[in-house]
C-alpha cells in the first residue's frame, strides 16, 4: 500500500547531468525550437506572418500573466490591462529617451515595462487584494476606468486616444542588428515571452506559488495553516502586474506607438476571453486562448466585418459548453490516449464535424444577410457569401440557409449518440487496461 | 491530581471570555485552563456555543470581552494565521479543505510554514525534501498514502475527515484544536478516528469539542461541560458522569447518554 514515492531524486552521475536536465526540460526545449522555426514556415515567413507571430506571443504572456490571478488565485479581474498599458506606456517613453540619445539597445524595453507593472501592482494591489471575490473584481473594474481617465487627461504623458509613438530602429544597433525588421523583433519578443513563461510556471512551483492554489480553494483554511490569504493575493498580483507590464513594453517595441486603448477595458477584456476560451484549469491554457483569440482577430476581420459578433458567440460557447476551455477539451482525451478505441471516438467527430459545418455555414449566412442588410442597406441586395453572388432579395439564399441550419442541427444531435458510444468504449477500454497495469500490488 | 496538572503547566488560558452576536450573548464569561499535554474534551447540548468557543480561540472571531493566553501570552482577537504560527491549528465541524488539490498538495501547503518556507518564491516545492518527507509521514498518519494523488474535492466523506486531521498536524503545532472529529461517520470509522486521534496527540496538547460520549469517555483525560455559554463543570471523566449539574443539563436528552 506504502508506494509512496520520496521526492529525493536518483543520485545523478556527472557525465549524465546534462542528458538529464535536457530530459527534464524536453517540452520546453521543443517549444523553444518550434519558435525559431516557426517564422520561416512557408505562409508564416513574410511580414504579416512574423507580426502575427509577434502579436501572439505578446498576448501569451499578457494571458498567461492573467491566468496568474483567474486560473490559479481565484481572482477575477477586470483592469488588468491597466499593468499592460502602463508598462507600454514605460516602455514607449524609454524607446524616446533611446531615440534621443540615450544608450540602452532597444530589446531591453520590455524590462522598463515589466517594472512599471510591478510598481503599479504594488501600489494597486495593496487597495484592491484586501478582498477577493465580487468586491476585488468590482475595485479592478473602478482602478480600470480611472486609469483609463487619467490617460484621456493627460495627454502630455499618454498623447490621449492618439497616443504617442518612437523609433524602434533608432539607437544603439548591437553586433549590427537594428530592430527595424519584423524578424529580429519577433525573436525579441520570443525571448521575453519564453523567459516570462518559464518563470510564471516556476513561481508556482515555489511554496508561495503552491500557496496561491490553495487560497483559490479555501482562504479560510489557508489562513489556518499559517499564511495570510491577503499577502498571497497581494504577492500573486504584483507578479501578474510584473509581466502584464512586460508584455506592454514588448507591445511598445512591436508596433511602436501606444494609446489610451492600451490601459481599456476592451483589453482588460480581451485577456479575460483568452484567458477563458484557452481554459483557466491549466497553466497552458492561456497560451492556447491567447493564440486562438488573436489569430481569430487578426484572420476574421479579414473576411467579416462582424467578426466580433463571431468571437462573442464563441465565447458564449466555450463558456456554456466547455468550461474548463479549449485546454479542458484536450485534456479532456488524455486518458483514453493509448486506446484502440480512441480512433472511434476520432472517427466519430469525423462524422459529426459533417452536419456541424453545414448547421455552421446555414448559421452564418443568416448572419451575414442580415448583418449587411442591417449596417449597409444601401450596398443593394446582391453580396458575396462563401465565394458565391448571391441576391438577398430572393427566397432561396434565405431557404436554403435555414434548411443548412436546421438540417445540420438535426443530424448534429442524432451524431451525439455515435459520439457518445465511442467515448464510453474509450473509457471502459482505457479502465480495464488502467486496471491491468495497476495489477501489481499486494 | 490537580499537582500533577500544575507542575506540567497551564498551555492555553481563558479568562471570563465573552462574544455576543448582536445583542445576543453566545459565550457568556467562560473561563477554563488547558493542562500542557492533555486531551480534553467540551461537550454540551446544541447551541451551547462549542463552535464558537473554538472560533475565538482560533481567531475566526474575536472576542467581545476576556483574555486568552497560549503559553502565557495574550492571543485574543488575533487574526487565524498569527496564532497558529504560535503553535494552535485546528480542524473544522464542516469538512474544510482545499478540494480542487491532490490530497499530497493538501497536506504539503500545511507543512510548508511550520518548516520556514513562509511566503519564498525562490525555491522549487518539489526540491524542498524536508516538506516532502514530513507530508509522507503526515499521509501515512492518517492512512491516506496510496490516495495522495486523488483530487481531494472527490474522496469519501470519511477520507476527507481524516486528511481534514491531516492538514491541522502537519505543521506540527503545539496545540490542538479538533472540531466534532468524529461527526457524520460509521461506528467503524469513527474507531478509526478514535485512534488516529490517539496518535496524533500524543506529545501534543489536544482540546475537542464532540457530541459521541463514546468517543470522548474513551479519549479525554479531563471534559469540560458548556451549557449556554458557560461552564457549569470541569473535571476528570467519572466524575463528570456523577456530577449532579451536569445531569440535570443533560436532562433533556437523558443522563443515560452520559
Amino acid at each position: 500500500m506504502s508506494e509512496s514515492k520520496t521526492a529525493s531524486p536518483v543520485p545523478e552521475r556527472r557525465s549524465g547531468a546534462l542528458l538529464q536536465w535536457l530530459e527534464r526540460r524536453k517540452a520546453w526545449l521543443f517549444a523553444a525550437i518550434v519558435l525559431i522555426i516557426l517564422p520561416h514556415v512557408p505562409g508564416l515567413d513574410g511580414n504579416f506572418g512574423r507580426s502575427l507571430l509577434s502579436q501572439m506571443g505578446i498576448a501569451a504572456v499578457f494571458a498567461l500573466s492573467y491566468n496568474l490571478l483567474l486560473g490559479q488565485t481565484g481572482l477575477l479581474s477586470f483592469g488588468h490591462a491597466v499593468y499592460f498599458g502602463l508598462g507600454g506606456y514605460a516602455g514607449i517613453h524609454l524607446m524616446r529617451a533611446i531615440n534621443a540619445g540615450l544608450p540602452i539597445p532597444m530589446p531591453l524595453v520590455p524590462l522598463a515595462g515589466a517594472a512599471t507593472g510591478l510598481a503599479f501592482g504594488m501600489l494597486f494591489g495593496a487597495l484592491t487584494t484586501r478582498r477577493a471575490g465580487v468586491v476585488f473584481a468590482l475595485i479592478s473594474l473602478g482602478v480600470g476606468e480611472l486609469v483609463f481617465a487619467a490617460m484621456r487627461i493627460l495627454q502630455g504623458f499618454s498623447g490621449g486616444e492618439e497616443g504617442i509613438t518612437a523609433n524602434r530602429g533608432m539607437g544603439p544597433h548591437p553586433f549590427g542588428l537594428t530592430f527595424g525588421p519584423q524578424l529580429q523583433v519577433y525573436y525579441v519578443i520570443v525571448f521575453w515571452s519564453a523567459m516570462a513563461a518559464a518563470l510564471m510556471a516556476a513561481f508556482l512551483r515555489t511554496p508561495a506559488g503552491r500557496m496561491c492554489n490553495a487560497v483559490r480553494d479555501n482562504p479560510e483554511r489557508a489562513a489556518f495553516i499559517g499564511y495570510d490569504p491577503v499577502r498571497i493575493r497581494f504577492v500573486v498580483f504584483c507578479v501578474a502586474a510584473m509581466f502584464a507590464g512586460l508584455a506592454g513594453g514588448l507591445h511598445a517595441l512591436n508596433y511602436e506607438i501606444v494609446a489610451a486603448e492600451a490601459v481599456g477595458a476592451g483589453r482588460s477584456g480581451t485577456v479575460l476571453l483568452m484567458a477563458y476560451i484557452g481554459g483557466v484549469h491549466s497553466f497552458f491554457g492561456a497560451v492556447l486562448g491567447a493564440v486562438t483569440i488573436t489569430w481569430l482577430q487578426v484572420s476574421l476581420s479579414d473576411y467579416t466585418t462582424a467578426w466580433q459578433l463571431y468571437l462573442g458567440l464563441f465565447f458564449i460557447a466555450v463558456v456554456l459548453f466547455a468550461p474548463g476551455g479549449l485546454s479542458g477539451l484536450l485534456l479532456m482525451h488524455r486518458p483514453i490516449l493509448g486506446t484502440r478505441a480512441f480512433l472511434h471516438v476520432v472517427k466519430s467527430y469525423a462524422i459529426a464535424a459533417l452536419p456541424a459545418l453545414a448547421a455552421a455555414a446555414g448559421a452564418i449566412m443568416l448572419l451575414e444577410i442580415n448583418y449587411r442588410r442591417a449596417t449597409q442597406p444601401d450596398t443593394g441586395a446582391r453580396m458575396r457569401l462563401f465565394w458565391m453572388d448571391v441576391d438577398t432579395s430572393s427566397v432561396w439564399p434565405w431557404l436554403s440557409a435555414i434548411a443548412l441550419l436546421a438540417g445540420g442541427a438535426f443530424l448534429f444531435n442524432r451524431c451525439r449518440r455515435l459520439v457518445a458510444n465511442a467515448w464510453q468504449q474509450a473509457s471502459d477500454e482505457a479502465r480495464t487496461v488502467g486496471g491491468m497495469q495497476r495489477e501489481p500490488r499486494p | 491530581m490537580k499537582d500533577a496538572r500544575a507542575s506540567r503547566g497551564c498551555v492555553l488560558q481563558l479568562r471570563d471570555l465573552h462574544k455576543r452576536f448582536g445583542a445576543t450573548p453566545i459565550i457568556r464569561g467562560v473561563s477554563l485552563d488547558i493542562d500542557q499535554g492533555e486531551r480534553h474534551a467540551i461537550i454540551g447540548p446544541n447551541g451551547a456555543g462549542k463552535s464558537t468557543l473554538f472560533n475565538l480561540v482560533s481567531g475566526l472571531f474575536a472576542p467581545s470581552a476576556g483574555s486568552i493566553r497560549l503559553d502565557g501570552e495574550p492571543i485574543e482577537g488575533f487574526s487565524p494565521f498569527e496564532i497558529y504560527r504560535r503553535g494552535l491549528a485546528r480542524s473544522f465541524q464542516v469538512t474544510n479543505i482545499f478540494p480542487r488539490l491532490s490530497v499530497f498538495e493538501n497536506i504539503r501547503c500545511s507543512v510548508l510554514w511550520s518548516l520556514g518556507y513562509r511566503y519564498s518564491f525562490k525555491r522549487d516545492v518539489a526540491k524542498l525534501s524536508d516538506a516532502n518527507a514530513r507530508t509522507g509521514e503526515v499521509l501515512e498518519q492518517i492512512g491516506m498514502s496510496a490516495r495522495r494523488d486523488v483530487r481531494a474535492g472527490v474522496l469519501t466523506y470519511a477520507e476527507q475527515r481524516a486528511l481534514e486531521i491531516g492538514i491541522t498536524i502537519a505543521g506540527n503545532a503545539r496545540v490542538i484544536l479538533l472540531d466534532e472529529p468524529t461527526a457524520g461517520m460509521s461506528r467503524a470509522e469513527a474507531a478509526r478516528a478514535v485512534s488516529l486521534i490517539r496518535t496524533i496527540s500524543v506529545g501534543r496538547t489536544l482540546v475537542m469539542v464532540e457530541h459521541d460520549m463514546g468517543v470522548v469517555f474513551d479519549l479525554a483525560d479531563r471534559i469540560s461541560v458548556l451549557v449556554y455559554g458557560e461552564i457549569i463543570a470541569t473535571d476528570a471523566p467519572t466524575r463528570i458522569r456523577e456530577n449532579p449539574a451536569v445531569r440535570a443539563a443533560y436532562l433533556g436528552t437523558g443522563p443515560g447518554n452520559l
